[in-house]
């Protein structure tokens, strides 16, 4: 019984970046129709920035965080800016096969320049757990857990409340119409590249000092995220939420009671066993996938 | 013209090794090789019926472990207490099984995943392959893990008035990879212009239109899907026993996107799309090596790859098809034009 408590323990600390991965890429792939390769690249980007303004500029561990964002949000709209916008109205294939070759380049980047040896950030938290029972927790996770439910309440309302936000879901429902009625739609498409990637940078500056960095860290965080994306249904910032705790809690269960070196393979199954069997997700409206 | 050309690049490419005589080289274009009869298959699937398969490294790597298992033998306990052993078979069989497994393989993913479309479909193809690696490396009592199979033999063919020949040196596995791909080439080209062909296309251009003609989508889509999957099984058993070696770094993502870059930039849907866009990223990295880090380089495929979308998005291939139709139709000789127009399809 404590095993299990302590997996879901587990499962709300990952849950949390998960749901941030799922919900940067829910928005970019519902509202441009882009799958997005780069979304694992600019969750390895927060990380290294991460590492770069701790190690190398010796600034706060707590003022590096919101670096990571921004930096994040800049990366994004540039990737917007020169790759996405010369390319609007051409097909998903096109689209998808230039942001491999942006993931490949900029991937290939990282590796140049840092190498591939990982490396760790290191936190102001202290070592020593905190025990609850028969859990424990490491001060760090509980952070990371904290910082991630902050940063979903903000999107939730960033999209639920605000004019941008508006803009956005009026822009998801109907690009033309949305158009008509004064939205600036390339406005709205960069806005949301940048949001979604920002969001992907700071799962990867969260999650990165919790485990160790390296240059293809973000390419499992990236497949990861398309599951999430795929269980919560295209365009559903919920769904990305509650998909990103389900497959954290799939992953926990998978490695604690099937096999730890299965772990990664969960997210895979969860796709492929939802796109079998319910493919517009599980919290979707009836849309056409096919 | 178009037989011609066919001829030249065939006898040209079988000239390489004689007056070739750096091993680097030579082995460069054996991979390459198997590479592109990879992305020949790759093509069936992205060109002619239009699906994005970013897991097609999957068949070529279950190609691959197959071939090398079948050939070195193995012995696994199955849950239950059942035993499989299994004594070696010689390699040549390995190679017809990993056609076979890997062609299977592409009749179950394509059952299960033609039931979506466009980015679902990549996603799951993805999935498939990542899944496979995880398999692959897990799964130690079969496939050594992350340790890999090793030995593997290379094969051996019997030939009807000389025996049996085993090829061991790099010419000969040149001249063996040669013959598939020309294979490949020669049996991609027939079923393009079959009937199967033509209900490829018709899928591709407007599914709607195809079904209401009598087109069975699934069936015409899961029937290419074995053939690709089984083509890509072949090569991934010539690399097996050529490299000799094999651990689940080969079901590696990169190496599917290889596969989409030499499409891509030699032009989907284009029989000799593969070839050239093959050629010229099989053998890149031999120009480059000299002057650029690995990583460098891989910026610079990244790159590439941009801007052949940006530039050339039909690819090089199709692109020159309609220059070269375009020369034919100029005004002077006005009544080549309907003959032109059918070469370029022909020929794209």
């Amino acid at each position: 019984m404590s095993e299990f408590l302590q997996h879901l323990i587990n499962m709300l600390v990952l849950g949390g970046t998960y749901a941030l991965l799922g919900i940067g890429l829910t928005l970019i792939f519902g509202i441009m129709n882009v799958v997005n390769f780069t979304h694992g690249v600019l969750y390895t980007f927060g990380a290294y920035v991460m590492f770069i303004v701790v190690h190398q500029l010796g600034v706060n561990f707590f003022v590096a965080l919101p670096l990571a964002v921004v930096a994040g949000w800049l990366l994004g709209a540039a990737i917007e800016l020169t790759l996405l916008r010369p390319l609007r109205g051409s097909d998903i294939d096109t689209t998808m096969l230039v942001m491999i070759g942006a993931w490949i380049a900029m991937q290939s980047g990282t590796l140049w320049i840092w190498g591939g040896v990982a490396k760790s950030v290191s936190t102001p938290f202290p070592e020593a757990p905190l025990v609850l029972g028969p859990v424990s927790v490491s001060w760090l996770r509980l952070f990371v857990l904290a910082a991630a439910a902050l940063l979903i309440v903000v999107t939730y309302f960033l999209i639920n409340r605000s004019k941008l936000g508006c803009a956005m879901r009026a822009t998801f429902q109907d690009q033309d119409t949305a158009s008509l009625m004064g939205v600036n739609v390339d406005l709205i498409y960069t806005s949301t590249f940048a949001i979604g990637s920002s969001l992907a940078a700071a799962a990867g500056a969260l999650l990165g000092p919790v485990y160790v960095i390296f240059p293809q860290m973000g390419d499992l965080a990236a497949v990861k995220a398309f599951a999430i994306v795929i269980l919560g249904g295209l365009g559903n910032i919920t769904g990305a939420v509650i998909g990103g705790f389900i497959l954290a809690l799939a992953e926990e269960l998978g490695a604690g009671y099937v096999s730890s070196g299965y772990r990664d393979a969960m997210g895979f199954l969860i796709i492929i066993a939802v796109l079998i069997f319910k493919p517009t997700g599980l919290f979707a409206r009836s849309e056409r996938v096919g | 013209m178009k037989l011609a050309v066919t001829i030249l690049t065939i006898a040209a490419l079988a000239s390489f090794p004689l007056w070739l005589r750096d091993p680097y080289l030579m082995n460069a274009l054996i991979t390459t090789g198997i590479f592109i009869i990879g992305a020949m298959s790759l093509n069936l699937l992205l060109g002619f019926t239009g699906q994005l398969s970013l897991g097609h490294i999957a068949f070529f790597g279950i190609g691959a472990y197959v071939s090398a298992l079948t050939s070195l033998g193995f012995d696994v306990g199955l849950p239950g207490g059942f035993r499989i052993v299994h004594e070696p078979w010689p390699p040549a069989v390995g190679f017809v099984l990993a056609i076979i497994v890997a062609g299977l393989c592409g009749y179950l993913v394509g059952l299960l995943s033609f039931r979506v479309r466009g980015a679902y479909f990549v996603i799951v193809t993805i999935s498939f392959a990542e899944v496979v690696r995880l398999v692959a490396l897990n799964w130690v009592e079969l496939t050594q893990g992350p340790l890999a199979l090793t030995n593997i033999p290379s094969i051996t063919i019997g030939l009807p008035a000389l025996g049996s020949l085993t090829l061991r040196t790099k010419l000969q596995n040149y001249y063996l990879v040669l013959a598939v791909a020309v294979a490949t080439y020669v049996l991609i080209s027939r079923l393009v212009h079959s009937h199967f062909g033509r209900a490829m296309r018709g899928l591709m251009e407007n599914e709607t239109l195809a079904v209401s003609v009598g087109i069975d989508v699934t069936k015409t889509l899961t029937l290419a899907a074995v053939i690709s999957a089984g083509i890509a099984g072949a090569a991934g058993s010539l690399y097996a026993h050529y490299i000799r070696i094999i651990d689940p770094e080969v079901f590696a993502f990169i190496n599917t996107v290889t596969m989409v870059i030499m499409v891509i930039t030699g032009g989907k849907g284009s029989l000799a799309g593969p070839v050239v866009g093959g050629l010229i990223f099989g053998l890149l990295p031999v120009f480059l090596r000299p002057i650029m880090a690995p990583e460098a380089q891989w910026i610079a495929y990244g790159g590439v790859l941009i801007v052949i979308l940006f530039v050339l998005p039909r690819g090089i291939v199709p692109s020159l098809a309609q220059r070269w139709a375009k020369w034919r139709s100029r005004p002077r000789a006005a009544g080549a034009v309907s003959f032109s127009e059918r070469d370029v399809k022909e020929n794209a």
